[in-house]
């Protein structure tokens, strides 16, 4: 389950953008996106979810259910 | 790879003249421990008088360093970093607006190349602008890349315009080596406290390491960072002000500590400001009612500071795209779309030519201050009160009344007068006829001041300010602040001692919270 950015939250304040370790984040229309092809929930890369440990407005980044949870490559 | 060792030769090259501006800044402990007379005129309202010609030399046109170059010189911060990596209960990140002054609320975010022009048509614009600073919304040193490609841009374009930014510090040791090869010579740091425990009361977390941390972990890493990033950049002689929001219940009484620790450390300046904390500002201290100081309990906290440190007492609090002097935002003249139509032409010289003839105004003003002093030392009095002024800068008793947008305050005594804060009110007068809610909460915003110093003011507002106990005075009408303060002061005196008035002690003035009308 990747992590998506409710836009109607998002103060477009850019913190996420460059912690993000799979560079699947950008902004779109004055707020900031996640493409969930590249997000890895940072499995591999930190103990958390980059965008969630650093966006100033808490329930924000959040895991998008409708989509199947990230596997990390054996 | 061999960074250290890179370090340490240039250290070394360098050490010289790094330990002679060390023992200039260790030398300047404070001031005032001379005498009593010495105490009165210290602070931020630097004269050459106090402090070591290094110092001097870089402070006396910075605005934000030195009270008497804010009546003459402005600054500007352009919003290239909106990125932080921390959360403080007194901030709220989803805040912009277009009318109010404070930090972290901005209109317009700008890129690097934004705004690099800006700066240039500001610098054009307003000859007078000697001081480009990036203070967020967010933290500058959160976004390295912005701040210093920004940097980089206008050091190559106006190569005169001093450069600093403001930072929590959680990033700063990483960052100075940068910072000192930019010739960044003015750090601001915001430090609130040097015990984790308070600090946790008001820090939620940080983003550090690539991990959240809460409560003491937060507050120790944070404090840890922010004194090591300190005394790094006063090892290398780069000037260090500390600011801290004074927080009633919280921190208060810390503060006397932080300043001891900030002061053996290095840093010139420390900036005690009082919290905002609105509940329509959206921050969790406004929320949860948390209240700021009134305007005695700072000034209190600040003149027991002052032994330790040079205390700042003229910040306004500036929104993080502030434009102009301090206290006068012009930001509404300079918006993003307005800067890209602007045809710039930066002209060094004419701005050279501009500043000297500043410099010949300041000096006529501190001369003029001189002049009156002799005379009130030789008075004898325990008498100490305080002044408002109306004032659109230059030094001068230039406002009227009815249009003054803020007050700068002063305390008077045998010593001397000396700049003791400011503040903010609603002007009186709009379209021409006064509003009297208005008056009201001006008489309460300076109703600790025995006077009040006006270019002019109507009959109606007069004769409340006198029923208020406030003398409205007019007669030094564009003249210099300091020695028309000094000279009322002195006949003020002379009143007392033939008996013609009783002097009595004035009550509380609250400090404006809310938001200043923008000057646009």
């Amino acid at each position: 389950m990747p992590f998506k950015i409710i836009a109607s939250q998002c103060t477009s304040c850019s913190a996420c953008e460059p912690e993000c370790p799979n560079v699947a984040i950008s902004e779109k229309g004055g707020a900031f996106v996640i493409d969930p092809k590249k997000c890895t929930e940072c499995i591999g890369h930190f103990d958390e979810p980059q965008c969630v440990a650093v966006c100033p407005v808490d329930n924000t980044c959040v895991v998008d259910t409708s989509l199947p949870r990230y596997q990390a490559p054996a | 790879m061999d960074v250290s060792a890179l370090d340490e030769a240039s250290a070394a090259a360098s050490a010289v003249e790094i330990g002679e501006i060390r023992q200039v800044i260790a030398e300047h402990k404070g001031c005032g421990t001379s005498g009593a007379s010495g105490k009165a005129s210290c602070g931020s309202q630097a004269s050459q008088a106090k402090l070591p010609t290094e110092i001097w030399e870089k402070v006396k046109n910075h605005p934000c360093y030195s009270e008497e170059a804010h009546h003459h010189y402005a600054r500007m911060h352009v919003a290239v970093a909106p990125a932080c990596n921390m959360q403080c209960n007194y901030c709220n990140r989803k805040y912009d607006c277009a009318n109010e002054s404070r930090p972290g609320v901005v209109s317009e975010k700008l890129t690097p190349e934004q705004a690099a022009k800006k700066v240039l048509a500001v610098a054009s614009t307003i000859p007078q602008m000697t001081v480009l600073g990036i203070a967020g919304p967010g933290d500058p040193l959160a976004n390295p890349k912005r701040t210093f490609k920004t940097f980089e841009l206008v050091a190559k374009a106006a190569p005169d315009i001093k450069l600093c930014l403001s930072t929590n510090g959680l990033m700063l040791p990483d960052h100075v080596d940068r910072i000192a090869s930019l010739k960044i010579d003015h750090v601001t740091i915001t430090i609130n406290m040097i015990h984790p425990e308070i600090g946790a009361k008001i820090y939620p977390w940080i983003f550090y390491n690539h991990k959240r941390y809460t409560g003491i972990e937060a507050a120790t890493i944070l404090n840890e960072r922010q004194l090591q990033g300190l005394e790094m950049l006063t090892k290398r002689g780069i000037l260090c002000k500390i600011n801290s929001v004074m927080i009633p219940g919280i921190n208060d009484q810390h503060l006397v500590e932080v300043n001891k620790a900030i002061k053996s450390r290095g840093a010139f300046l420390h900036n005690i400001m009082p919290l905002i904390s609105a509940p329509e500002h959206g921050t969790v201290f406004g929320l949860n009612g948390q209240r700021g100081p009134i305007s005695r309990e700072l000034k209190a906290l600040q003149d027991v500071c002052e032994g330790e440190t040079n205390m700042m007492r003229h910040c306004r609090q500036c929104r993080a795209d502030a434009v102009g002097l301090l206290g006068e935002d012009r930001g509404a003249e300079f918006t993003t779309e307005k800067i890209m139509a602007m045809d710039v032409n930066y002209d060094l010289e004419m701005r050279k030519a501009y500043q000297a003839k500043v410099e010949e105004k300041r000096a006529a003003k501190v001369a003029a201050a001189q002049e009156e002093l002799p005379e009130l030392a030789s008075e004898m009095s325990g008498i100490k009160l305080l002044v408002a002024v109306a004032t659109r800068g230059s030094g001068l008793i230039n406002e009227h009344f009815g249009h003054a947008k803020e007050f700068q305050v002063y305390e008077l005594s045998t010593t001397g007068a000396k700049f003791v804060g400011h503040r903010r009110v609603d002007h009186y007068c709009r379209g021409g006829y006064g509003q009297e809610e208005n008056l009201s909460t001006i008489i309460r915003a300076i109703n600790d001041c025995h006077a009040v110093f006006v270019a002019k003011i109507g009959g109606c507002p007069k004769s409340n300010l006198l029923k208020a106990g406030i003398e409205p005075v007019e007669h030094y009408a564009y003249e210099f602040i300091e020695k028309s303060a000094i000279a009322w002061f002195k006949s003020y005196l002379d009143k007392v001692q033939s008996g013609e008035i009783h002097h009595v002690e004035k009550g509380e003035a609250a400090l404006r919270q809310g938001a200043m009308i923008s000057a646009a």
